[in-house]
């Protein structure tokens, strides 16, 4: 994905992603930023990626492989304070997950060229079919919902472009707008 | 349908995969009663993807969610204390062999225990009864919507106003994050853990049954319609189906307190009871409390 195609979404556009997309959720976040604040190697698949907050469930295959069980977005917001480091560190360019983002994180993505993707949450069977095969996974030791898993997809999806690169925002949009009874 | 008996270790594994795998009738219904109603392209979008992958769920036999939860189970009925660990034992097996996804881990250090269990795990509730029967119900809750768990100690002077604003903003500034729409799980009176306790009881009457008191029923509507007027919609991306239903307990509590808990069941609201009989099992999955 490159910049140039990422600033081209629009918000509320239904989008897949065929190609490579990486998993992580708080501990990953942590210790990516860790690791690079100390100067120690992250794996390369960090550079421009599109990272899904996941913690899927994967079975073993039983020959040093892995395939995927279920795999839907989990709450995007628990990563509100690495995110915006994560987006400008690692070029990334899509976050995918499910709740929205802070402000901060919205300001990084219009810096730098990213977008929030909102996957369907709880649509875990479905989303891991799109998400294809598992490329394998760093940092196992973080148990599996929290390791990075990687994946090649192949029309992952439904997708709707919830923050684009200019930092607009449906769910800002949505809850500026609520009506209260009460 | 009865089964043939099974030792309760393997009813627990039943239990879990029947949850996981197969959404209650009356969710299903409700979730596709709101696809039907629902207009707005973005809202119907995130419907149908909910409505396909529960059939595929169903139909691989697979989890519908990543996120299999915390199993909350409640035993009634005839029991002894050799239930505590088939339940345990059972939850070990299902996580290893459905599989579920091992999320219990220690608050501080993060470990995982890798099984679902450890300290306090898996979480019981007892409630006797002289009945033939043991009747196990289990619950998986998820952490997206547990995490919007609110519990107010209002004034009694803040009155029937006064809990519907307290559930109406819950559900509100939840916003997209417990995977709306949801099911409101809501527990009036007791002290502050039963209020909390019952909240999440709520979650297990099924939606298409009344509400026996009036009153909470009148309260169910009210919190219904005004909450699927509100905008938020399915993920919080804005339509008009943001509840499935409205679920409301109540019990006695001090004269000079008003607890009120709010529990958000996400549409995956899951769950499945089995009743073991001398002579067999009973599996259902519209728990009533
Ligand atoms: S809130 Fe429910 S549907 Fe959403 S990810 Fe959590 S368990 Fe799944």
């Amino acid at each position: 994905m490159s910049e140039s195609d990422v600033r081209s979404l629009k918000l509320g556009e239904t989008v897949y992603i065929f190609g490579p997309v990486i998993t992580g959720r708080d501990e990953m976040h942590i210790r990516a930023l860790e690791y690079a604040r100390e100067g120690k190697e992250v794996p390369p698949d960090l550079e421009g990626a599109a990272l899904f907050h996941c913690g899927p469930i994967m079975r073993d295959n039983g020959n040093g492989g892995w395939s995927v069980v279920a795999a839907g977005p989990t709450t995007s917001a628990r990563m509100n304070k690495l995110e915006p480091e994560m987006i400008r560190r690692f070029c990334i360019r899509a976050v995918i997950g499910k709740g929205g983002m802070s402000k901060e994180t919205a300001q990084a993505m219009k810096e730098t060229g990213c977008v929030y993707l909102a996957a369907t949450g709880g649509a875990a069977v479905s989303l891991a079919e799109g998400l294809g095969i598992c490329k394998g996974a760093e940092w196992e030791d973080l148990g599996m919902p929290e390791a990075m898993w990687r994946f090649e997809t192949d029309r992952f999806g439904p997708l709707i472009v919830a923050i684009d690169s200019q930092g607009n925002s449906l769910y800002e949009k949505v809850s500026s707008s609520l009506v209260r009874v009460f | 349908m009865k089964r043939l008996p099974e030792p309760p270790e393997d009813v627990v594994v039943n239990l879990l995969r029947l949850a996981n795998t197969r959404i209650p009738d009356d969710i299903g219904w409700a979730l596709e009663a709101a696809a039907g109603w629902e207009t707005g392209e973005i809202a119907r979008i995130q419907l149908g993807a909910v409505l396909e992958n529960i059939k595929k769920a169903e139909h691989l036999g697979v989890p519908m969610c990543q996120d299999t939860g915390i199993p909350v189970f409640y035993v009634r009925g005839k029991f002894d204390s050799s239930i505590v660990s088939a339940i345990a034992a059972g939850v070990e097996k299902a996580t290893r062999i459905i599989p579920l996804r091992p999320n219990t881990v220690d608050p501080i250090t993060r470990e995982n225990y890798g099984s679902n269990l450890g300290p306090g795990m898996p979480v019981i509730h007892f409630v006797p009864g002289d009945v033939p029967y043991t009747e196990i119900t289990v619950l998986p809750k998820g952490a997206g919507s547990e995490n919007m768990t609110r519990l107010a100690m209002l004034n009694p002077a803040d009155g029937v106003e006064g809990i519907k604003k307290f559930v109406q903003g819950a559900v509100l500034d939840a916003g997209g994050r417990p995977c709306p729409p949801s099911v409101v799980g809501v527990g009036i009176g007791g002290t502050s853990d039963r209020c909390a306790a019952m909240a999440k009881e709520a979650l297990l009457i099924p939606l298409d049954c009344d509400n026996p008191d009036p009153v909470l029923g009148k309260m169910e509507e009210e919190l219904f319609s005004a909450l699927n007027s509100s905008g938020l919609g399915p993920m919080g991306l804005g339509g008009s189906s943001t509840v499935l239903g409205v679920r409301i307990k109540k019990e006695a509590c001090h004269t000079a307190s008003l607890p009120v808990a709010v529990n958000i069941g996400c549409w995956a609201t899951r769950r499945a009871s089995a009743r073991i009989w001398d002579d067999g099992v009973e599996y259902s999955q519209g728990a009533v409390f």
